[in-house]
């Protein structure tokens, strides 16, 4: 593993002087992503319409010092399947000498509802890509709207908390379960609370011969309404809770990369955002209940998955 | 009408454009021929607290760098170098990341009352 000094003198990738909000977990996420690539390595990135995209290349200003091919909201991964098609063409041809790498990015909504397709494709054909999905569970570029990523209870602008109605009501999708699902040589699940997870997990997919996929918990300060300076801390809490296991699937071998200690109750993650607060009111403890219900037996489905006892961490 | 040109604007610079340019004045596509340029474009003006490093609690972990959004903290052969404060929106991340606090977040205002104060005395 690098230490923080060596990958400190890697050329940035991601400059600063992009549009996107102070303290975006995307901003962070991104450039740890990027990060794992060598300062003579050369990379082709796409992106899905999001926030990322938007905020990233307003016209004449782009902070991507590397390639970039501009898209669509549901094509990024067919896009780049095109450009890595080309690439090989070009190579098997003797036009191109240098390796290149390809990678994508997505936010939960170009990933999880409207790129799930394309996405589906690339990984079924097999390009030699990246998909890197961004997951702050919710349309956060148009204004917060419920995506399929946007857990129970939370309060959005398509799915508002009132009266009658708590916030979602329906549990979110488990995408790199499904993508695991298109036996592709790699899948990963990690969060930025350990930048040595988010390092590895980018560099092995981007070693990896065929299509890779990582689902990272991108935190939204607008979205989720809490505290802009406790990113890490918020993401830390939604791994210690198993809201956002850590686990990756290699050739179809699920491997668990951390296991709480002890068991935090979700409420410890769902208390510092707003998008939460209703659930705390009198008369909604249930929905927390079946918040909690749905994470201990996603936990249980994912330990016996990884080949462990399905057991919960001791109270 | 002017004829159809493929390759108008080819590797024009950012500074060749302007917002009343019409679309045959610009690139082609949209392209732009410059990565990085983003560099260029000021964000510091967004930030209403600033960042104020402190030397000697600095065991330059680097971890602050690691969790800039803006790529904003510049460090040297590995070292913690400075604050780009062109570009740093004071989002507050590194002070709170920072496990000796060497990183104080101070209000702009404040700054601003200090420096008037300053400029008074003088």
């Amino acid at each position: 593993m690098a230490t923080l000094k060596e990958l400190a003198q890697v050329k940035e990738r991601f400059v600063g002087g992009h549009r996107l909000c102070a303290g975006c977990g995307h901003g962070i996420s991104v450039r740890m992503v990027l990060n794992a690539l060598g300062n003579d390595e050369h990379v082709v990135v796409g992106c899905a319409t999001g926030c990322l995209e938007v905020a990233s290349t307003i016209y004449p200003y782009t902070a991507w010092n590397c390639s970039f091919i501009h898209n669509a909201f549901e094509n990024a991964a067919a896009t780049l399947s095109g450009v890595e098609a080309a690439y090989r063409s070009l190579k098997k041809q003797g036009k191109l000498k240098e390796d290149i790498k390809f990678v994508a990015f997505g936010g939960d909504g170009g990933t999880y509802d409207i790129g799930l397709q394309s996405l589906s494709g690339a990984m079924e054909r097999g390009h030699n890509l990246v998909y890197v999905c961004l997951d702050n569970g919710a349309y956060m570029n148009t204004g917060i709207q419920r995506s399929s990523a946007t857990p129970i209870g939370a309060d959005t602008t398509t799915s508002p908390a009132g009266k009658v109605v708590p916030g979602k009501q329906q549990p979110r999708k488990d995408l790199a379960a499904v993508i695991a699902a298109h036996n592709i040589p790699y899948v990963a699940q990690t969060s930025i609370s350990s930048w040595q997870d988010v390092h590895a997990k980018a560099k092995k997919a981007f070693e990896v011969d065929g299509p890779a996929f990582i689902n990272i918990l991108s935190p939204c300060p607008r979205g989720w309404r809490y505290n802009t300076p406790d990113v890490v801390e918020l993401s830390k809490l939604a791994v210690e809770t198993r809201f956002w296991p850590l686990f990756e699937v290699e050739n179809g071998k699920w491997k668990l990369n951390k296991k709480p200690k002890k068991y935090v109750p979700i409420e410890e993650f769902l208390k510092p955002q707003g998008r939460f607060r209703h659930l705390f009111a009198p008369g909604n403890e249930h929905i927390i209940q079946r918040i909690q219900e749905e994470v201990d037996q996603r936990w249980l489905a994912l330990l016996e998955r990884c080949g462990e006892k399905p057991e919960l961490p001791p109270r | 009408m002017t004829p159809f040109n493929r390759n108008f604007g080819q590797g024009r610079s950012r500074e060749g454009i302007s917002p009343d340019m019409n679309w045959r004045e610009l690139t082609k596509a949209g392209n732009i021929y410059e990565p990085g340029n983003a560099n260029t474009y000021e964000t510091g003006d967004w930030r209403t607290i600033r960042p104020i490093w402190n030397k000697e609690r600095c065991i330059h972990c680097l971890i602050c760098w690691r969790y800039c959004p803006d790529a904003s903290i510049i460090s040297t052969d590995g070292k913690f170098d400075c604050f780009d404060y062109k570009h740093c929106k004071g989002c507050g991340i590194c002070a709170n990341v920072c496990p000796t606090h060497a990183i104080d977040m101070i209000s702009e205002d404040e700054i601003d009352k200090q420096k008037e104060a300053r400029r008074n005395e003088e």
